[in-house]
């Protein structure tokens, strides 16, 4: 009964891919990729979802961070990268066949905090999160935290800060966002990967930030979304660049990535968005494609799971806590597959 | 019947007094050359890993010099690469961690060898302890993250609040820190300090221990002047033994010493080792970045030869001194 129901849907799942897209057959493909960690629990999904539907077609994917991603998507030894940090100029020169940055989804990092006893979601203003962030303010009843929580009573708790002891894409987006923000952060540690951060203790990965925070009473840390929505820590609301405060949340997010307009080249960050209602740290994050593919079945697979992603799959992001691509930029990405061959 | 016995006895008799024949001959140059080789390849194998790694270091060692283990700033974009906090909490913790393991390890061997509970719950214990060993260091660092850091945050937070005029306690404790990493390492040389240590303590010739008692000691002046002294070869080496999986054990550190490139006196303040430096590191490291964790993998290695040394060193002086008072 099982083995009938199972050869029944393997046919639905053949016909339906030889529908979809009359390329696939039932001559079978592996894609291997590697990077960004901050994207892979959706990627994960995605891809499972995406092979469930076409057996022919496999697809494993590594997380081993962004800056390993792009050296093994220059070495040839994968066939898709990912990264958060998508490629610079001097990286993409070196891979002959040509590379395409394709945007897949964006993420927002928040601040999580462990501060007992109180209940209402803490404000924080630009000065106080930066000025935490460099170890000048090490106090939760500090007034550069008060000032922004009238009625809160704050205790008098040493504030440990929690920051990625690994190098990271969420790193390198936090730390654009405060080097934005921040002369002294831009002058200071500035823009990397992994910075030398003034103060706090290193945890590894996003899940090991967690962790620290969750365990901690007075920390505070940044992550990436989808952990802190499946924690349920306290997240921040923070100050943008309009002077509101911000609560973390898909439609912050969406407001702050609508109305930048993408360069030819696809690859855009938004430091630090405008909208009067933009959460201020968001990210998007690339898969890594090349232009020219020696085997066409897999530039041909590959570009089929693209468009899987970027159509049905991105309703799928909402849910793990990735902020759904907007329908233009979604367009764009789908353009850009064109690139590929 | 009694002459074919007879000719099964010469037989037998000639067969004991034949020379080997070559095909045994050639078993035993065969079995000799295998051992040969094999002992061999283990020396080629540590000096390829240290050429290889001082190779690869080398840019780095001709660029800064000592200029690494002099300075205290890890800063990969302004290619800075100070290994002095690493070095400095990779020996902190190490010492720490081995002189509450050593206390435990030694006390738990005393009681495990003498006599103290019956044969069965010591052998129920010695093995419990020995499945120490066997638990993934992984899993030793969520325990700590989960266990050990709530459970000494009272005590902590006390010592921080009213002694902090002691340089120890000087800063408050922030979840991870020196103390807790140092707490978990104890648990993890444990095993092999009391395991290696009660071997040692049994080898003790009877004959001793039983003099001793002729002498008029006590059971606590018989164990502690004679028998671990007697013992002490043995004792240190598990120590050294010990010491060489603290200054190496990378991922409960990495999870709880805190990761952080500071130097402190304080057992609260967050730290960084040089194996946890190297295991964060090196996945995303490039150019520069990567010879200078090389830099770090040379210093740890010498740090730990250095300790193995001294340790052989220190046995060969004790297993001298003691040979000499039992002939």
């Amino acid at each position: 009964m099982i083995r009938r129901h199972h050869i029944a849907v393997s046919v639905l799942a053949l016909s339906i891919g030889a529908a979809s897209c009359g390329s696939a057959g039932p001559e079978p493909v592996d894609l291997k990729g590697a990077g960004a960690t901050f994207p892979a629990p959706l990627y994960g999904r995605w891809f499972k979802d995406y092979s469930d539907a076409h057996s022919n077609v496999r697809v494993d994917y590594a997380p081993v961070g962004s800056g390993t991603g792009i050296t093994q998507f220059t070495n040839k030894t994968v066939d898709f990268g990912a990264s958060d940090a998508a490629m610079t100029d001097d990286e993409i020169s070196k891979v002959a066949q040509g590379v395409q940055l394709i945007p897949m989804t964006a993420g927002i990092i928040v601040l999580a905090y462990n501060v007992p006893d109180v209940t209402t979601p803490l404000h924080l203003s630009r000065s106080a999160y930066a000025g935490i962030f460099l170890g000048k303010i090490t106090s939760w009843d500090a007034p550069e935290i008060a000032s922004a929580n009238p009625g809160v009573k704050l205790p008098k708790l040493n504030i440990s800060v929690v920051h990625r002891a690994d190098s990271s894409g969420t790193s390198f987006a936090f730390t654009q966002h405060l080097s934005e923000i921040s002369p002294e952060w831009k002058a200071g540690p500035g823009t990397s990967k992994s910075p030398n951060w003034p103060t706090g203790i290193g945890s590894n990965h996003n899940d090991g930030v967690t962790a620290s925070v969750k365990q901690n009473p007075g920390s505070i840390g940044f992550i990436e979304y989808g952990y802190a929505k499946s924690t349920g820590l306290p997240l921040a609301w923070l100050e943008n660049k309009a002077g509101k405060y911000v609560e973390p949340g898909t439609p912050s997010a969406q407001a702050a990535l609508a109305g930048a307009p993408f360069p030819e080249n696809l690859r855009l960050f938004i430091p630090d968005p405008d909208a009067p209602g933009a959460y201020p740290i968001v990210t998007y994050t690339w898969l890594l494609a090349y232009r020219n593919y020696t085997d066409p079945k897999t530039a041909d697979a590959l570009k089929d799971l693209v468009r899987y992603c970027l159509g049905p799959g991105q309703t799928i992001s909402e849910e793990l806590g990735y902020v759904p691509l907007p329908d233009s930029v979604a367009s764009q990405s789908l353009k850009a597959l064109d690139n590929i061959k | 019947m009694t002459s074919l016995s007879a000719v099964e006895d010469r037989a037998r008799a000639v067969s004991i007094s034949r020379p080997p024949s070559s095909g045994e001959q050639m078993v035993d140059r065969v079995v000799r050359l295998t051992t040969q080789v094999f002992a061999w390849s283990v020396v080629v194998l540590v000096t390829f890993i240290v050429l290889k790694i001082a190779w690869t270091a080398q840019p780095a060692v001709r660029r800064y010099g000592t200029e690494l283990i002099r300075t205290s700033t890890w800063d990969s974009n302004r290619e800075q690469f100070g290994l002095l906090p690493a070095i400095w909490g990779t020996l902190y913790s190490s010492i720490l961690g081995l002189a509450i393991g050593t206390f435990f390890g030694l006390s738990i061997a005393i009681v495990l060898s003498q006599d103290f509970l019956p044969r069965v719950v010591e052998t129920v214990l010695k093995n419990l302890i020995e499945l120490l060993a066997a638990i993934p260091s992984v899993v030793y660092g969520l325990w700590g993250i989960f266990v050990v850091i709530p459970a000494i945050r009272p005590f902590a937070g006390w010592c921080s609040d009213h002694l902090a005029w002691i340089p120890i306690f000087g800063t408050p404790l922030k979840g991870p820190g020196m103390l807790p990493a140092s707490i978990v390492l104890a648990i993890m040389v444990l095993p092999t300090v009391s395991a290696l240590s009660r071997d040692a303590i049994m080898s003790v010739p009877s004959k001793l221990k039983e003099a001793a008692y002729g002498l008029g000691a006590t059971r606590w002046e018989a164990i502690l002047g004679v028998l671990v002294p007697t013992a002490m070869t043995g004792i240190v080496g598990s120590i050294m033994l010990g010491f060489g999986r603290a200054l190496g054990e990378t991922m409960a550190l990495a999870m709880l010493v805190g990761n952080a490139n500071e130097m402190h006196v304080s057992l609260f303040a967050p730290g960084t080792t040089l194996a946890a430096l190297l295991a964060l590191n090196f996945p995303e490291a490039k150019g520069v970045e990567s010879q200078a964790l090389m830099y770090a993998a040379l210093v740890l290695l010498s740090i730990t030869m250095l300790v193995n040394i001294i340790g052989t060193a220190i046995v060969t002086r004790a297993s001298k001194r003691f040979k000499g008072s039992r002939s």
